[in-house]
């Protein structure tokens, strides 16, 4: 084999799975091996190489090793660095709310809501405040869908009416009344200097002041959203990076169902 | 047979440089058949079902070939001796080299039997190795029949973490998103060892132990992981250096289907002695050819201490004279795994061009072979996401030539052995480029006098014209040279040439016979 340098490091290290204290796993268990690359503000010399072992010391990483730099002009140095971490978390103390409803296909869920709702569910969606990215809500509501997954438009069960981008809360709202909607839905793709939380409370103050807010379900999504984070905003389920429509379709219709006929 | 050259290579040049090989390689093995070494007797040790180890740890096989070489009779062979004792004591050939072991028996003071008689007590012994063996091959026939295996360039990937049970997660992990060829790379240093260490091992550095319960460990957890995933993965190990046969046989009979095989790169890259290693490749190869076993070849080392794109010529040389070799010893193209690499230098000019008309001119001379292409590695930096994209080049020159087999490189080649997220990302790499360039290499035809054309008819006369060379004084005389990988060996230096001897007028090895015979 011509397969450049071996780790000759011995593993003197207790190898034994510890839910209470997981590390990161590179080839061996709690090696705690990461990955790191990094671009410090000083020219490429030795003491570059130094000052990026010794900031991965202080980010916990033994052994810190840097396998590649490059000045990238001058006065800015590019590190590839590998090092064992010493920290570790408890997994099983960790607890992560998540929309609770099981997830359907579409035509499970279209049979679901033609058999316990008995009618189409109005959904109104939009990107909204000053947000242009229309990714978000066009992946979860257009006919084509996205990855495979259709939107709610091709559900036989959905009334979906998408607004697309920069719709202010005001217009959201006033659609919403308009069209008697059930669920709301709120894109939110752009999130510097934290803009989506501001537009995110306003709604949600808004609808409280329309007395709205516990007649629709509201719903947000976006690449930086959790539901953990929409449930503090007082919505009521957030959607995350990998969500497609049929997540949030049968989100709505199982809650619908719950609220409508008492279910819990 | 009229082949179709989209190179417009000249077919009668190529059967010339396959003569010059033919004739280079038997002459290799006119030397090869008149002697035995210390490896090809325990090989034959192991092949009567000799195993395990003394109160020292020492394997048995080697207690008896030591026993042997000590009195100066290992040229009258294991088998002679252990047949005659088998004759004269009515014991197996593991209660023999117990005997031995404990120093209550000594082969060499007693009575001589008739040549009949010895060969009658060997038979059912023969008969039980070459069995479990067609067993093996048939065991591996049937998996592809029921489960599939993936489509060519089989995706090929190492696992290296000393501890075979580790290796077990990280190559059940590989082969669930999408390895085809599990190679487990052996601990280092391990080729120099002239033994074979046993048991189940944890302690490797850079690497595990190639040993038999390793082979069996892994290649059971390879069966559960094929019938997981619906395709069959075969498992690969390195049957180099100062063990050649004895892994060979090791893995026959524990049902590998792949072994990295090859003497040039032992002498090269490991100073193993010529003649020692020549005389080992010979039965290793002999007996991977009965098991079905893929051989790869090592060319790509070659590349990584002499510069690839004036080297390239060595590589067509040494892949040609390697099929020969490999003929001889029953081989069949099918199974011959012949090595060549992606490690011309990045920054060259059209580099890529080159890389291809190196590829697809090696697909074209062997157009049976299952070739062995491997990643770059020499320019690789520990810049990983430039590696990412070396690699991401070599992957589309295998899918565009018809590769069939492919080492996948790793973005942190020189940086570590793999984690299991590298491999991934490798995996990732090949299968996204493997299917969206699927039918590349029937669309494009390449230009008449242009780059990739006259590149493979240089290469193709430089070969040529160094075979013909090697033809005029003989290989082990152009090793000493340095016509290879500019490394320069001498005929009676490096590790090994004690084991070394020329065979009596009682040697026995009728495995060469039955193994190469018609009856698989």
């Amino acid at each position: 084999m011509s397969g450049g340098l071996y780790s000759m490091e011995r593993n003197d290290f207790d190898q034994t799975l510890d839910l209470t204290k997981i590390k990161p796993y590179g080839d061996t268990m709690n090696d705690g091996k990461a990955q790191i690359s990094f671009t410090l503000p000083v020219p490429c010399n030795d003491e570059a190489i130094e000052a990026a072992k010794l900031l991965m010391k202080k980010m916990g990483f033994d052994n810190p090793q840097v396998v590649f730099y490059k000045e990238l002009t001058p006065g800015f140095t590019f590190f590839n660095c590998y090092g064992s971490t010493v920290h570790s978390v408890d997994y099983t103390s960790i607890h992560v709310p998540k929309v609770d409803s099981t997830i359907w296909d579409m035509e499970e869920t279209d049979r679901f809501i033609r058999e316990n709702i008995g009618r189409k569910i109005v959904v109104v969606g939009a990107s909204t405040g000053t947000d242009a990215h229309t990714v978000g809500i066009d992946a979860i509501m257009n006919m084509k869908g996205y990855a495979g997954h259709y939107g709610l438009e091709r559900y036989d069960m959905f009334e979906a009416y998408n607004m697309g981008s920069q719709v202010p809360n005001e217009e959201f709202i006033a659609k919403a009344i308009e069209l008697g909607a059930d669920t709301l839905l709120v894109s939110q793709t752009v999130t510097q200097k934290d803009v989506h939380i501001q537009n995110l409370t306003e709604l949600v103050e808004m609808l409280e002041a329309e007395n709205l807010r516990s007649k629709v379900i509201l719903i947000c999504g976006g690449p930086r959203i959790s539901h953990e984070l929409a449930k503090e905003l007082g919505y009521d389920a957030g959607f995350s990076m990998n969500s497609y429509a049929n997540h949030v379709a049968s989100y709505i219709a199982q809650e619908l169902d719950r609220r409508t006929n008492g279910k819990n | 047979m009229i082949q179709e050259s989209k190179l417009g290579l000249d077919f009668n040049k190529v059967a010339r440089a396959r003569q010059s090989a033919g004739s280079i390689a038997g002459e290799v093995q006119n030397f090869v058949a008149t002697y035995t070494t210390v490896a090809v007797e325990r090989t034959l040790c192991r092949l009567l079902g000799i195993d395990g180890v003394d109160s020292n740890d020492v394997p048995l096989p080697n207690v008896v070939v030591d026993h042997l070489r000590s009195k100066g009779l290992l040229g009258e062979g294991a088998m002679f001796y252990t047949g005659n004792a088998m004759v004269e004591t009515g014991l197996t050939p593991q209660q023999i080299a117990e005997e031995i072991a404990h120093e209550r028996l000594d082969l060499t003071r007693l009575p001589v039997h008739p040549a009949e008689r010895i060969q009658q007590a060997l038979q059912p012994f023969i008969d039980d190795s070459l069995a479990r063996i067609r067993g093996n091959r048939q065991r591996r026939e049937d998996y592809i029949k029921t489960l599939g295996e993936g489509a060519k360039p089989y995706i090929y990937v190492i696992v290296a973490t000393g501890n075979i049970y580790e290796d077990v997660v990280q190559a059940q992990a590989a082969a669930r998103q999408g390895a085809d060829i599990i190679a487990v790379i052996r601990t280092t240093g391990q080729s120099l060892l002239d033994y074979v260490p046993y048991g189940a091992t944890t302690e490797g550095f850079g690497g595990t132990y190639a040993t038999q319960e390793n082979f069996r460990i892994m290649r059971k957890a390879l069966d559960d992981v094929s019938v997981e995933v619906g395709r069959y993965i075969r498992l690969c190990n390195y049957c180099s250096g100062l063990c050649m046969p004895e892994i060979a046989v090791m893995g026959a009979l524990e049902g590998l289907d792949v072994m990295l095989n090859d003497a040039l790169y032992g002498i090269l890259f490991r100073d193993i002695n010529m003649q020692r290693t020549m005389i080992d490749q010979y039965f290793s190869r002999v007996i991977n050819g009965f098991a079905g076993v893929i051989i790869n070849t090592g060319e790509d080392n070659y590349l990584t201490t002499a510069d690839a794109y004036e080297e390239a010529r060595t590589v067509l040389a040494s892949d040609l004279i390697n099929e020969q070799l490999a003929l001889l010893a029953g081989i069949p193209e099918e199974q011959m795994g012949l090595g060549h690499a992606f490690e011309m230098n990045p920054e060259m000019e059209n580099g890529f061009l080159y890389e291809l008309a190196q590829a697809q001119m090696t697909r074209e001379i062997f157009p049976n072979a299952p070739l062995k292409y491997m990643p770059p590695t020499k320019f690789m930096t520990g810049n990983i996401f430039r590696g990412q994209i070396q690699d991401a080049l070599f992957n589309q020159i295998s899918i565009w030539t018809g590769q069939g087999i492919q080492l996948l490189g790793m973005i942190t080649e020189a940086v570590h052995t793999p984690f299991m997220s590298d491999r991934y990302l490798a995996i990732e790499n090949a299968r996204y480029i493997f299917s969206n360039m699927k039918d590349i290499g029937n669309e494009m035809e390449f230009k008449q006098d242009g780059i990739v054309r006259n590149r493979a008819r240089q290469v193709l006369d430089e070969a040529l014209e160094i075979l013909g060379r090697i033809n005029g004084e003989g290989l082990f005389s152009a090793l000493e040279k340095g016509m290879f990988g500019d490394v320069k060996r001498s005929r009676k230096g490096g590790k090994g040439l004690d084991g070394v001897v020329e065979k009596g007028s009682n040697y026995l090895n009728p495995f060469i016979d039955l193994m190469k015979g018609g009856t698989r």
